[in-house]
């Protein structure tokens, strides 16, 4: 901590503007290789003449940059939708698809799934986090069955529930029943036999009911399906297939900080529209990197906040980013061009011809770049 | 040049009301017909002369300039009964949905009114969007009574597209107009028609605008026939319908008649403006086709916005196949003679080069260093032709321009389709040579993702000094060698340039003095002095160096041993320079190859473009001699394995066969024990997928004892020039699994893939595992489980393309006007801050190491080297 401060005092005594994460490197580098103060200073000097050197120009046409960096790969991302990451026991959808899913900004992803971590007091215990994966994943009865008859001559349904199965799902048998009256009305209860009657007496209502009976949820968070519980490292983690992010914070024993889910409309929903930012920024950047492609962060942080600039996530596209351009002409060329013109005339809209694509079309220099300069001249008397 | 550039500040965008019209017609349009008997154009006709000419040499009868000087002027049609656009049906139904049918106030207190109209007026001056709170207006402003008249109001439907329904008498396009005009100024406002440019009513139309004849000329076939425009024929649709619904008017003809003819007229007006619209049948012309009118002429990627006015056909280009020319810098592209002679760049005629211009002119627009025209001060333009241009050299006078042929050095701009990126389109160095074909050195492949299997390039030549200057200094080959994507290198050698190296700088590699001068004579690289002594590759590659380079890194040959011998390394992988001077490890992929080279990173980063560019024009050349002098060549001879790892193969397969048979016998037993949440089936899948992967890799293995670091086929794939191990691993040993939609092969037959299996066959050659290797060939069934494999991934590569393509676009189309303003934020050209310092750090990744302000490690290293001396 110490030296922490000591090289922040040096950096700033040298009175230079770093950013803190280049003030961060710098204090790691120094403690790694021990630096003594004179060559801190040096290196600071060097540092500074670096930075300055790779600081973006003014003008510079980032969008276009970053635009074009996330784009340009695309073509050497494979199609495949599914691929066993991370636990093989889970689908995730990855690649060109998984990109174009977190840049539409879609409120229903195709594969949500969570990360549940575990407060440091949990982590080890597998008994708690094997009854929370119960909790939090969904059973139905067919979980807990031993046996399931449909009897056609007595038209009931008799199911025996199964005490180890229930055990080894670390739930209370109370519950269950209680579950189970509270959905069917008429149902014998004895011991482990339960026997359910339809309410009208004929086969395809004893089907119905057969069925009915099979899926009713025990336990489980909405929206969650399968868990899977696997170990990494020395603690114990869940993974889930399906999403629920507010409930499950909501749960005891639960590290609020790490556990995540892929949803970003979730996350923008539960934690707010800055933390939606960082969700993409991570979605997009590990699903490059899967592909084993590199993409400078800087880039996709400008996608990220560009799509969350107003507080609300908003897709690139016609109806999010696009859509809401202050230039007709420039909404007008990229899609739905009858709509766009039709209204900007009735609305008596105005365009001040001052982003790219209006200057194109009307065949002037446009402002980025070299053209975002001017010359002010001061006429000789 | 042409005087005073004046700056387009704004477009307003309005409706025109009837009168506007009428004003701006030049003539009304009556007759339906276009031409008479002679070939005349008609009188109060379609292509009535005062609408414009077209044919230059004729003037025209309104504005007096020549064909092609004038824009052409409207017309107009007076419609015997008005129409409604379509393009606002869905406007006009909300509109008067949300006001009273009597009074024709909005249906809101005065007291919402007045609200929604601050609000509205506030928005307007912020100039933000109103749509939203429009579309609130329309679900709020429903009431079953007028607020201000007591009325009782009816429910009004839309029939797409444009019948108006009040409960269930259809509106007349003339109610509907009456309805509209009783609408005030201060309502039409909150409904989203802005009174100072549009009035509600303006959107029924009464008078037609006829477009001038410039916007659709009529084209003479080479049968002599004429061959009118498809707006015309529209419009002489609407002419003719509007006649008789005119003169059966007049003649008082019954009510349904009349009505029909309206209705008629109301199905041409609409599919004027759009052919497309929803529930409306598209106008077909006699062939069948369907009409292009107005809307689907600016509509979609064919239209005028996206096809010409976003994107412009230009002159002073050309276009032509490319071909590798590994002699040119990477800045430098190769221009047949024929382009040279026909691209032209414009040079101003000063005293200075009078001389050198007058040569240009005498040698006329044939011979090479050439020119075609000659612009007088007057900007009158003249070509050069062999008999003239011993006049022209007389006039000529500083002040005039001279379009003088293309020759070395200019500056053109380069670029292949499709433009992902930057890099797509850099500019270069004119080289002119004889040949029909462009040439590039190969180092700028990988930017421009070109091969030359018959890849077209497109070549600018700019025609200004500013452009000229710009592209110099910023969009040069060599500006571009580090990828804004990544902070790396993504220009650098492939292939042969990697082998070649790898031969020259391995272990073992020794030339005679002879040999090694004759390489750098090869590669333009100034001589050293004689030794007499016999030379390492590793010395010779050292030469290229700059003198100072510190480099450590590992070779793209590292196996990844679990402990690094690092200089001590078997393979000779650990890559040392001190000094300037390859100590040990094998010069490859990594060095300098484009995407991951670590030398030429450095060389870029710390001694700038110009050395880099150097480093690689003369390493590249140098790789090449040395490939040239040591031989190399690749053939199926490569992947031969002996009998007996053959063998060793076929067993190694069996075995996985009998594994799988096993796990398909556990399976059918239930003995099979489910990975968690995964169905039986599917754990059965994944673990044979699993044994039969394994297998191959294995029969990889085996075979790749036989493959030693002799073999050429080898030393492609060890040092990434081209080809993987797995590759040869195909070739050699076993193909492996075939996969369609990320799994085994089980589509086809019921149950089986094919007839030759039985129903629910599951073992491994039944769901396509391929046995054999390329080179044993495949048997029938395999080649046919191969076929599928392979058809997946193109038809999954033709998808992907034009997923990812349209991603980009709209990527580009959102991000595309962001910029970092003097203050370091970033903002759109609105205005709006979108980031307060660009990515948090305010570096720009293309001039960054890898992502990073700057290598803290390397730095430290260097300042304790430097204080040490």
């Amino acid at each position: 901590m110490q030296d922490t401060k000591r090289i922040m005092g040096v950096i700033e005594k040298k009175g230079v503007d770093f950013p803190k994460s280049l003030v961060n490197e710098i204090v790691d580098a120094t403690k790694r290789h021990d630096l003594t103060g004179k060559e801190l200073g040096k290196l600071l000097d060097e540092i500074k003449k670096a930075y300055e050197r790779a600081k973006v120009e003014d003008g510079e046409a980032v969008g276009t940059v970053a635009a074009q960096s996330v784009g340009e790969p695309g073509t050497q991302m494979t199609m495949r939708t599914f691929h066993y990451a991370g636990v093989a026991e889970l689908n995730v959808t990855l690649g060109l698809p998984r990109l174009i899913e977190i840049v539409d900004a879609r409120k229903k992803i195709s594969t949500p799934t969570m990360a549940i971590y575990f407060q440091e007091d949990y982590r080890t215990d597998e008994e708690f986090i094997r009854k929370i994966a119960n909790k939090i994943g969904k059973i139905t009865m067919k979980d807990i069955l031993k046996d399931f008859n449909i009897n056609y001559a007595e038209m009931n349904v008799v199911v025996e529930l199964d005490d180890d199965k229930i055990n080894d799902k670390r739930l209370e048998f109370d519950d269950i029943i209680k579950k189970i009256e509270k959905a069917f009305k008429r149902v014998q209860i004895n011991k482990n036999i339960l026997s359910f009657e339809p309410p009208t007496p004929n086969i395809r209502e004893l089907r119905l009911l057969a069925d009915k009976v099979r899926d009713l949820q025990i336990s489980g968070v909405k929206n969650i399906g399968k868990v899977v519980i696997s170990k990494e490292g020395e603690e114990w983690v869940i993974h889930t297939e399906g999403s629920n992010l507010g409930a499950v914070l909501k749960m005891k024993g639960i590290d609020r900080i790490r556990t995540t889910t892929n949803d970003i409309y979730e996350i923008e929903r539960v934690l707010g529209i800055e933390a939606a930012r960082n969700a993409i920024i991570k979605e997009a950047q590990s699903t490059m990197d899967e592909q084993g492609l590199t993409v400078d962060v800087r880039h996709i942080m400008l996608v990220a906040d560009m799509m969350t600039a107003d507080g609300s996530v908003k897709s690139i596209g016609r109806h999010g980013v696009s859509g809401e351009k202050a230039s007709v002409l420039a909404r007008a060329s990229f899609e739905e061009t009858g709509k766009h013109l039709l209204r900007a005339s009735i609305r008596g809209e105005i365009d001040h011809l001052s982003g790219i694509i209006e200057n194109i079309i009307i065949g002037q220099p446009i402002p980025l770049g070299t053209g975002s300069v001017g010359v002010i001249m001061k006429p000789r008397k | 040049m042409k005087g005073i550039l004046k700056k387009i500040s704004q477009i307003n965008f309005g409706l025109m009301s009837p009168e506007d019209i009428r004003k701006m017609s030049v003539t009304k349009i009556v007759t339906p017909d276009t031409y008479d008997e002679d070939g005349y154009p008609i009188e109060a006709g379609l292509m009535d002369p005062r609408l414009g000419v077209i044919d230059p040499g004729l003037k025209c009868r309104t504005c007096g300039s020549k064909g092609g000087d004038c824009q052409g002027h409207f017309g107009s049609i007076n419609l015997a009964r008005p129409v409604i656009h379509v393009g606002f049906a869905d406007t006009i139904h909300k509109t008067l949905r949300s006001t009273c049918r009597s009074c024709g106030r909005v249906l809101l207190d005065n007291n919402e009114i007045k609200n929604y109209h601050e609000k509205i007026e506030k928005m307007f001056k912020n100039e933000e969007s109103v749509n939203n709170l429009i579309k609130e207006i329309y679900t709020v402003a429903r009431k079953d009574k007028c607020p201000h008249c007591e009325e009782e109001q009816e429910d009004i439907k839309i029939d797409k597209p444009v019948s108006i329904v009040e409960g269930n008498y259809k509106l007349t396009p003339s109610e509907v107009r009456e309805r509209l005009e009783k609408i005030p100024d201060e309502d039409s406002l909150i409904l989203g028609v802005n009174p100072k440019v549009a009035r509600p009513e303006w959107t029924i139309l009464t008078v037609l605008p006829v477009p001038p004849v410039t916007v659709r000329p009529s084209i003479t076939l080479e049968t002599g026939e004429r061959s009118e425009d498809d707006l015309t024929h529209k419009l002489v649709d609407i002419l003719r319908i509007n006649q008789r619904l005119k003169e059966n008017m007049e003649a008082g003809a019954p009510q349904l008649i009349v009505e029909d003819l309206w209705e008629l007229l109301q199905y041409h007006v609409t599919t004027y403006f759009d052919n497309e619209a929803s529930g409306v049948p598209p106008a077909r012309h006699r062939s069948g086709r369907p009409l292009k009118t107005l809307a689907q002429r600016l509509k979609g990627k064919e239209g005028r916005f996206r096809s010409n006015l976003s994107g412009k056909r230009v002159n002073f280009s050309a276009r032509t196949v490319i071909s590798p020319d590994p002699n040119l810098s990477i800045n430098e592209v190769g221009v047949p003679e024929i382009i040279a002679k026909e691209v032209t760049v414009p040079v101003y005629v000063t005293e200075w080069n009078m001389e050198e211009i007058k040569k240009y002119i005498q040698n006329g627009p044939k011979v090479h260093p050439g020119a075609n025209y000659v612009i007088r001060p007057d900007e009158r333009k003249i070509r050069i032709y062999e008999e003239t241009k011993d006049t022209v050299i007389e006039k000529l006078e500083p002040g005039f321009i001279v379009e003088r042929h293309l020759k070395d050095g200019d500056i053109v701009l380069f670029n292949r389709q499709p433009s992902l990126h930057r890099m797509s389109m850099m500019a270069h160095e004119v080289k002119v040579l004889p040949y029909k074909t462009f040439r590039l050195n190969l180092c700028v492949c990988p930017p421009y993702n070109a091969d030359f299997d018959g890849d077209e390039m497109n070549m600018h030549v700019f025609q200004t000094e500013e452009s000229r200057a710009e592209a110099k200094s910023l969009m040069r080959v060599q500006e571009h060698i580090l990828s804004p994507r990544f902070g790396g290198p993504i220009i650098g050698g492939i292939h042969d340039h990697i082998s070649g190296a790898y031969l020259l700088t391995r272990e073992g590699s020794i030339f005679r003095e002879e040999e090694i001068f004759q390489m750098l004579k090869h590669a333009k690289v100034p001589l050293p002095k004689k030794t007499g002594k016999n030379w390492t590759g590793k010395q010779l590659f050292s030469l290229l160096l700059p003198d100072d380079l510190n480099v450590v890194y590992r070779a793209e040959i590292c196996r990844k041993c679990d402990e690094c011998l690092k200089k001590e390394c078997k393979n000779d992988s650990y890559v040392v320079i001190e000094d300037g001077v390859l100590k040990s490890g094998v010069i490859d992929d990594k060095a300098y190859g484009a995407f991951s080279g670590k030398i030429l990173d450095h060389i870029v980063k710390e001694y700038g473009t110009d050395r880099a560019r150097e480093f690689l024009d003369s390493a590249t050349k140098l790789a090449i001699a040395g490939i040239m002098k040591k031989g190399f060549t690749t053939s199926t001879n490569d992947e031969e394995i002996p009998q007996e790892a053959r063998e060793r193969i076929e067993e190694l397969l069996d075995k996985a066969e009998s594994r799988v048979e096993r796990l398909i016998e556990a399976y059918k037993n239930d003995e099979l024990e489910p990975l968690p949440g995964r169905s039986m089936e599917e754990t059965l899948e994944m673990k044979i997928m699993q044994v039969l992967g394994e297998a191959r890799d294995k029969s990889g293995e085996i075979a790749e004892i036989y493959f030693g670091m002799e073999n050429h086929a080898v030393i492609m794939a060890v040092t990434g020039a081209r080809g993987s191990m797995l590759n040869l691993t195909q070739i050699a040993a076993c193909v492996g699994q075939q996969s369609v939609r990320g799994g085994r092969i089980k589509r086809g037959y019921s149950e089986r893939t094919l007839p030759h299996f039985q129903k629910g066959e599951l073992g491994a050659r039944a769901r396509g595992f391929v046995h054999s290797s390329y080179k044993q060939g495949l048997d029938p069934l395999e080649f046919f489980f191969h076929a599928m494999g392979g058809r997946e991934g193109l038809v999954d590569t033709a998808i992907r393309t034009a997923q990812s393509g349209y991603m980009q676009r709209r990527l580009v189309n959102a991000l595309q006007d962001l910029s970092v303003n003097p203050d370091r934020t970033v903002r759109d050209n609105r205005g709006i801050i979108i980031q307060t310092m660009y990515g948090e750090d305010g570096v720009d990744p293309a001039k960054s190491d890898y992502g990073k302000v700057v290598d803290l490690d390397r730095i430290i290293e260097e300042i304790r080297i430097k204080s040490s001396k």
